[in-house]
Order: C-alpha cells, then sequence, then structure tokens
C-alpha cells in the first residue's frame, strides 16, 4: 500500500483523489464537517522482521518522507512496548505517534492492575487490528503498516510472536513479515534463506541483505539503518548504522555510452 | 445487630461505621445451601451442594462456567448470581474478543468486586445477594477467589460458603496446607469431603452434589473449566468410604425429616 502511493509520482502530498486505492472515494462526496484521512503525508518505508533462536529482530531504516522529498532522516520507527514486545511501523508517521500513544494507555493499565500479568505481544496485536480494523470501517484509517514482535513466557516455555496489521485490517503471524517494499523485495529473500532457530549473527546477516537490496531499489529508503531486537531478557534498539554500498558495476561507469543518435 | 435504626438504606453509616444493609446482604449468603472452592498450584476445584427446593423440584444450579479457564459456584440470591454469571461471561467474552488472550482471573474478580461496591454506594440500588466462589487460570497459574456482596473480595487457597459452611471450613483449615501440590484427584477428593462435613449426616452421592474442575497440565495445556459427570463423582465418592470405612449410612426417613425442616424459601438456595 505505501510503496503504490510513492511509485505513482508527481510532487508531494497533494495527490489527486482517484489514483489513491482507498480512502480517495470518501473525498469527492466530503465537504462535510468531519474529514476523513485521504492521504498520508509524512511516511516511513519498509520494515522487515524474523524470528531467530533467541526472539525477534526487526529493522528498518530512520527516514521519513513527504512526497517524494526525504524531509527527515533520524527517525525512529521502531519502539518498545512493555516489558515483551517491540513495534515497527511504515506508513504516516503522525498515525503511528497515535498508535504508540493508544499503547502507552495500555501498558500503564496494565501496569496499574499490579497483579502480576502482563500484555504480551499476541494480546497487543490482536488489540491493534482491532483498532484498525474498526478505523477502516469509519473510513478513518490510521495509515500504516505496523509489525509486532515479542517474546513472551507461556505455559509451553518462552513462546516468540511476530505479526503484521495494516491499515485495512488485514492481520497474521508469521516467522518473518515485511511492509511496503519489503513485500516485494525482502520477502523472496526471507523465503529463501530464513530457517528455524538462526542465530543472532546469522539473522542480521540476513536482515542487512534485505535491507542493502531495498537501499538500492526502494527510491524513500535512506542509508541509515535501526536494527531491534526482543528477547526474554528484553528489548534492545540499537544506534543507528550505515551499509556499505557498491556503486562499480561496470555498467554504471559510462552510463550515455548506449544514447548515441538523438531518437 | 438487630439496629433498626440505621439500616434502612445502604447509603445511610450506623454511628460504629456500619453499612448495615450491607452487612444483612451477607447473611442471605450464609442462608443458601454450601459451596466449597479449592485450588492447587495447577488445578482450581469447586463444588456445591444440590438441594432441591421442594420435593416434587429439581434443584437449582450454583455452579457455572464463564469461560474456557474460568468458573463461578455462588450461594445466596441465585436470581442475582444469574445476573452476575452473565456480566462475567461478558467481561470474558469481550477481553478474549480485543486481545485473543483469557481474561486473567485476577482481573475478572476485581472487576466483578467493583461492580458489587457501585451498589454498595447509590441510594437507588441494593447490594447483591449472592457470594461467589470465582475459580480460574491465569499466568501464574491457578486462583480461588470469594466476592462478597459488600464488594470486598479474597484469594483463597481454599474455602467455603453458605450454610453450614463452618464444618466444611474447618476440615479445609486442617488440610489447606498442602494443598499447593494436590494432583487434581486429590483436590476433587478433598472437594467431595468438605462438601460431606456440611451435609452433616446425611449421605453423599452424586445426586446431591456438583463439582467442577479447571486447570492447567504440565505441557501447557488448559483443561477447560467443566462439570464431573456423575458417574465419575460417585467412583471417587464410593473409593473415598472403602478407604475410610464409613459408618452405616443415614435411612430414607432421616431425609424425609431433614427436607420439612430446612425447607428454604424458593430463591434463597
Amino acid at each position: 500500500m505505501d510503496g503504490f502511493s510513492k511509485s505513482i509520482g508527481g510532487g508531494g502530498p497533494n495527490v489527486p483523489a482517484g489514483s489513491h486505492p482507498a480512502g480517495g472515494s470518501q473525498a469527492a462526496a466530503g465537504g462535510g464537517a468531519t474529514q476523513r484521512t485521504q492521504y498520508p503525508y509524512v511516511t516511513g518505508t519498509s520494515v522487515i522482521a524474523l524470528k531467530y533462536k533467541d526472539g525477534v529482530i526487526m529493522a528498518c531504516d530512520t527516514g521519513a518522507s513527504y512526497g517524494s522529498t526525504l524531509r527527515y532522516k533520524s527517525v525512529e520507527r521502531i519502539k518498545a512496548v512493555g516489558k515483551h514486545s517491540i513495534i515497527g511501523a511504515s506508513g504516516e508517521y503522525s498515525d503511528f505517534q497515535e498508535i504508540l500513544r493508544y499503547l502507552d494507555e495500555l501498558t500503564l493499565s496494565d501496569h496499574m492492575w499490579d497483579d502480576g500479568n502482563s500484555l504480551g505481544p499476541k494480546e497487543i496485536h490482536s488489540y491493534l487490528t482491532r483498532v484498525m480494523y474498526n478505523r477502516r470501517n469509519k473510513f478513518d484509517p490510521l495509515w500504516n503498516s505496523l509489525v509486532i514482535g515479542g517474546v513472551k513466557k507461556g505455559p509451553k516455555g518462552d513462546e516468540k510472536y511476530l505479526g503484521m496489521v495494516n491499515m485495512i485490517g488485514t492481520h497474521f503471524e508469521e516467522n518473518h513479515v515485511a511492509t511496503g517494499f519489503g513485500n516485494h523485495l525482502a520477502i523472496p529473500i526471507l523465503r529463501a534463506e530464513w530457517h528455524e532457530d538462526m542465530t543472532f549473527e546469522e539473522a542480521v546477516k540476513l536482515v542487512e541483505k534485505c535491507l542493502l537490496v531495498l537501499l538500492y531499489r526502494d527510491r524513500s529508503s535512506i542509508n541509515k539503518f535501526q536494527i531491534a531486537k526482543i528477547t526474554t531478557e528484553g528489548s534492545t534498539i540499537y544506534p543507528p548504522y550505515s551499509l556499505k554500498t557498491y556503486w562499480g558495476f561496470t555498467h554504471f561507469e559510462n552510463p550515455a555510452q548506449g544514447a548515441v543518435g538523438s531518437w | 445487630m438487630f439496629r433498626n435504626q440505621y439500616d434502612t438504606d445502604v447509603t445511610t453509616w450506623s454511628p460504629q461505621g456500619r453499612l448495615f444493609q450491607v452487612e444483612y446482604a451477607m447473611e442471605a449468603v450464609k442462608q443458601g445451601s454450601a459451596c466449597v472452592g479449592l485450588c492447587s498450584r495447577t488445578h482450581a476445584v469447586l463444588a456445591a451442594v444440590n438441594k432441591p427446593a421442594s420435593e416434587l423440584s429439581s434443584y437449582q444450579r450454583k455452579v457455572f462456567r464463564v469461560a474456557e479457564h474460568a468458573g463461578v459456584a455462588l450461594a445466596g440470591l441465585t436470581a442475582d448470581g444469574r445476573v452476575l454469571s452473565r456480566f462475567l461471561r461478558n467481561e470474558c467474552i469481550n477481553h478474549s474478543f480485543v486481545y485473543e488472550a483469557p481474561l486473567p482471573i485476577s482481573r475478572l474478580a476485581l472487576k466483578l468486586a467493583d461492580k458489587a461496591q457501585v451498589c454498595t454506594q447509590r441510594s437507588w440500588k441494593r447490594p447483591y445477594g449472592v457470594g461467589l466462589l470465582v475459580a480460574g487460570l491465569d499466568e501464574s497459574g491457578a486462583h480461588l477467589y470469594y466476592n462478597c456482596p459488600s464488594g470486598n473480595y479474597f484469594e483463597y487457597q481454599a474455602f467455603a460458603i453458605g450454610s453450614r459452611s463452618q464444618a466444611a471450613k474447618t476440615f479445609l483449615e486442617r488440610r489447606f496446607q498442602g494443598y499447593k501440590d494436590y494432583t487434581p484427584e486429590q483436590l476433587i477428593k478433598d472437594a467431595l469431603s468438605a462438601i460431606k462435613e456440611t451435609l452433616q449426616g446425611e449421605k453423599l452421592s452424586s445426586s446431591n452434589c456438583t463439582v467442577a474442575i479447571v486447570g492447567r497440565k504440565d505441557d501447557g495445556t488448559i483443561e477447560p473449566f467443566e462439570m464431573i459427570g456423575a458417574a465419575r463423582i460417585q467412583e471417587l465418592i464410593d473409593s473415598m468410604e472403602v478407604a475410610e470405612e464409613a459408618p452405616a449410612e443415614a435411612s430414607s426417613m432421616q431425609e424425609e425429616e431433614r427436607g420439612s425442616e430446612d425447607a428454604a424459601a424458593p430463591m434463597d438456595i
């Protein structure tokens, strides 16, 4: 969903209503007192995540675009939620901030029960699914694709959880997920190379492979990434870093080589 | 006890700082027939005496399944109990719908207690006349709570409520220390023994008691809350009697006498 709005091109957020897959139709009818979300403004691009031996690893870049302008370059799109989960978002950044506020309220009231029970990643995923789906039904979606990962001690031992929910309420659980362009570029790599019980180093290598492809091919990505992991010990969001890129391909050396003539 | 001056409505305090209407509501619980609850680390058992209102009628149901992981046994005004069971079921379903996870039993007990408290602070309401033994599971294992009409609730290893429950409580007081590590079968047997204490001479059989159990097996799967079948109960009762070498059973004449003595008002079961 987020990839499409980028690929249509044209300036900033003032894209005509007709070109959007959802929500645009309501805009035409509008003019009333209540406004519905029509288009996203400041957006984050792909998030990728996968389960590994000790928990879940999640990564994304730290950029937020304003249409085709890469406006913000130090945005944290992965956050910790409670003791057991991390959440990553692509799409409208302000909607992500709103979602974080909801989750704050949730975790606070959970804490206030003061009874030793805590919300696990599955519960948070379910809760967010309800929120996203209900907003979609009101034609006022939170324009995000969310990735929720976590580890919680269940009756059968430590249970890893990784799920995704998007702006229309589609939700599922998987061993590896990606949003936006990640769906097209990263998922094929993950499907080929993910396996059960990867070590942290193996998982980071695989994630970096995907991030690199996204960096080369997704125009709204930037070379500044954050990796986060969640294990039984808790969550860690590592400081941003860059990947080494290679541009020394022969075809790039003389780009105008084939452009002889005028037609 | 019978201070008529300050007991007209629930929002009037007595000079000693008591709310008599609330205390009278707790009396209603004592009129109901007995219920017993016990729990170990992994399982919780509820048992109730089945007392028919008259010879002709069937007995009032007192044990209700609230969710897969929780159930209640009640004593007092069963009509109030039915309404509260519906509330508990609703809360569990709502939580399951949003979070796809069972509502922890401690939170269920708290919600119930808060609901009961409301009725002790409104002049146009009356307290619920039913005490509930709430048994169920949460992250840390099996728990048993007692919710009273006052809006208070306490966690118990084992408890008994209703008429002649003191006999059961005395029995449980002697044995509860070991309950944490009891097997489900041991818990059920102790529940039956406790119920037997409240019958005081009447023969315990599968027709005059209901037993239900909920728990979590060692491999983590939930054993959902369900009533134990009459045949199995009878089996357990028989095996207990063999072990105890119980004296000769009461004759049918004794049962008849008791029927007329303890005839309860239809709602007070």
